[in-house]
């Protein structure tokens, strides 16, 4: 009994004082997986604190699983029910506006995922922001259409609503399947080589979706007619949300080999090119009117309008 | 059978302090109160003339507009919620909305369906992400309160269709532009007041962003209405 007293005695000094550290949130725990970790561990226990400091004397052990669950995502509720889905939306206003702010200015030193997202990914600011600009996109290009058109007494206004349904299209496949790929294709790496930093799934959707909202106000500068306005917008637009993306993912790929590591990262910033020049190519096209034959019926008096053959062509000069 | 009443008081005699009030009479008439015709009327109205079902459907749906016209704080939109109003709102603006020139089929406005989708399914896809978000409005309730909140827009549409019988282009714009803004920052700021005290204090401007997402859209649409020639 007192040999058992004793083991107990200190088994429960070596594990009261490791909780202990961790418990009161003073410490830094660090981790072995990423050096992100070290940061927002303390973070979390911090808030689970004020709830298992009246438990820590009583059960030391318990005081560990619940930090261990409160840190990390609840994985109880099956997929099927509400509250599984309700954890991706556990943000609030200031965060999100937070990750936006960060996801307009990169700098070369902080990683987006691990200083914003610090795993509490949530699906809110991917879905609104595509929504945004799949809206503002439509409803742009129809603005920047008939400016061009402006003045011009042939044309007749239409709104053209198939645009919309196009527009999105493109940026939630864009938003959504292209994470998917890149996530397969990382996990597949790591497979291969261990890397010492890996995302999950929901973090790339994150981290895509918040680099697109550097593209609403570049959008929303296209209107103007003017092609070097566009052209400026679109390029600084492009470094910013492109540079996101690299930042983020560099650390991810340069444990690999230094050929694969490249490919990938040229596939990332290739399809991000591509979706914003295909944006602009479709939905705001430069117009070339062509005067095909102009009738001088009017000193005749015959009634015949003026035929214009009006060409959209979707010039990037 | 004194002796049995006996015992059994003997063995009861911890219940003593509930109050029985002596025998309880197992024999006899068992009394059920008769239902009265009144009550039986509140509850089943089944036997009432249509005229009167009809009324009464259409008097809580002209109350909600009421409360939709001068937002207050009150709880009777959410409360008795019904879809009736959102769904006649919702016909009548994808009716008049629908638009564009037949020949070439490209180039054309919304069609019926398409607003219809729009409403209906924009408005399922906000409620749920005030669900997500922690709300504690219930699904129909939302879509009702949303519903409703599209009528100063049905009116802005109306009033723009009558403006365009005088010119697409100049005064008639600017008037247009004035109307259909003044009705979309009405239908915004009154789902807000009945929306937003469901949720937690953090979150509001969360959940009240995709709702002023979702009228501008309709009010873009609104706008940009052009009768096909």
């Amino acid at each position: 009994m007192a040999a058992n007293s004793d083991f107990l005695l200190t088994f429960q000094e070596f594990d009261s004082s490791e909780s202990h550290l961790g418990g009161n949130g003073d410490a830094t725990t660090i981790s072995i997986e990423d050096t992100g970790a070290g940061s927002h561990k303390p973070q979390k226990q911090r808030r689970s604190a004020p709830v298992t400091s009246f438990e820590e004397d009583n059960d030391p052990l318990a005081n560990d699983d619940k930090t261990e669950l409160l840190s990390g995502q609840k994985r109880s509720a099956p997929f099927w029910t509400f509250e599984y889905y309700q954890r991706f939306f556990d943000v609030e206003t200031h965060q999100v506006r937070e990750r936006i702010l960060g996801s307009l200015l990169p700098w070369p030193g902080k990683n987006f995922v691990h200083l914003y997202i610090r795993n509490n990914p949530d699906l809110y600011g991917p879905f609104w922001i595509c929504a945004t600009l799949v809206f503002v996109i439509a409803i742009c290009g129809n603005i920047s259409d008939f400016l061009v058109y402006l003045g011009n007494p042939q044309y007749k206004y239409v709104p053209e609503f198939r645009k919309v349904t196009i527009a999105a299209t493109a940026i939630y496949s864009y938003a959504w399947l292209v994470p998917l790929a890149l996530w397969g294709l990382l996990v597949w790496r790591n497979s291969k080589v261990m890397n010492r930093v890996s995302y999950s799934f929901l973090e790339i959707v994150c981290v895509y979706g918040y680099s697109l909202a550097v593209y609403i106000p570049a959008v929303v500068l296209w209107i103007i007619p003017n092609e070097a306005v566009r052209w400026f917008s679109i390029v600084v637009a492009l470094c910013l949300s492109g540079s996101i993306l690299v930042l983020t993912f560099w650390p991810a790929v340069r444990d690999d080999q230094p050929r694969v590591a490249i490919a990938i990262m040229t596939a990332i910033v290739a399809l991000h090119i591509l979706l914003a020049f295909g944006c602009k190519a479709y939905f705001f096209s430069t117009l070339e009117v062509k005067h095909t034959a102009v009738d001088a019926a009017v000193d005749h008096g015959t009634k015949s309008s003026p035929t214009m053959k009006m060409h959209r062509t979707n010039t990037m000069s | 059978m004194v002796e049995v009443e006996e015992t059994s008081k003997f063995m009861f005699a911890g219940l003593s302090d509930v109050s029985i009030s002596g025998d309880i009479a197992v024999e006899g008439e068992i009394n059920v109160p008769v239902g009265t015709p009144s009550q039986d009327k509140k509850y089943s109205t089944l036997d009432e003339p249509v005229k009167d079902t009809i009324l009464r459907d259409l008097k809580a749906v002209g109350k909600k507009f009421v409360h939709v016209m001068y937002p207050k704080k009150s709880s009777a939109l959410l409360r008795d919620w019904d879809l009736w109003g959102p769904l006649l709102l919702c016909v009548t603006l994808a009716l008049m909305l629908q638009g564009g020139s037949v020949d070439s089929k490209e180039d054309r406005g919304p069609q019926f369906a398409e607003v219809f989708v729009i409403i209906w399914f924009g408005s399922v896809i906000i409620t749920l992400n005030s669900k997500l978000l922690g709300g504690t409005i219930s699904f129909f309730q939302s879509l009702c309160v949303l519903g409703y909140c599209i009528m100063p827009l049905t009116v802005a549409m109306v009033v723009c269709r009558l403006v365009l019988l005088g010119g697409s282009w100049g005064f008639s714009f600017i008037v247009r532009l004035i109307v259909v803004t003044a009705s979309f920052s009405w239908s915004t700021f009154a789902s807000t007041a009945f929306l937003a005290d469901c949720q937690p204090p953090n979150r509001k401007a969360l959940v009240v962003y995709p709702v002023f997402l979702f009228y501008f859209v309709i009010g873009w649409m609104i706008l940009t209405f052009s009768p096909s020639a």
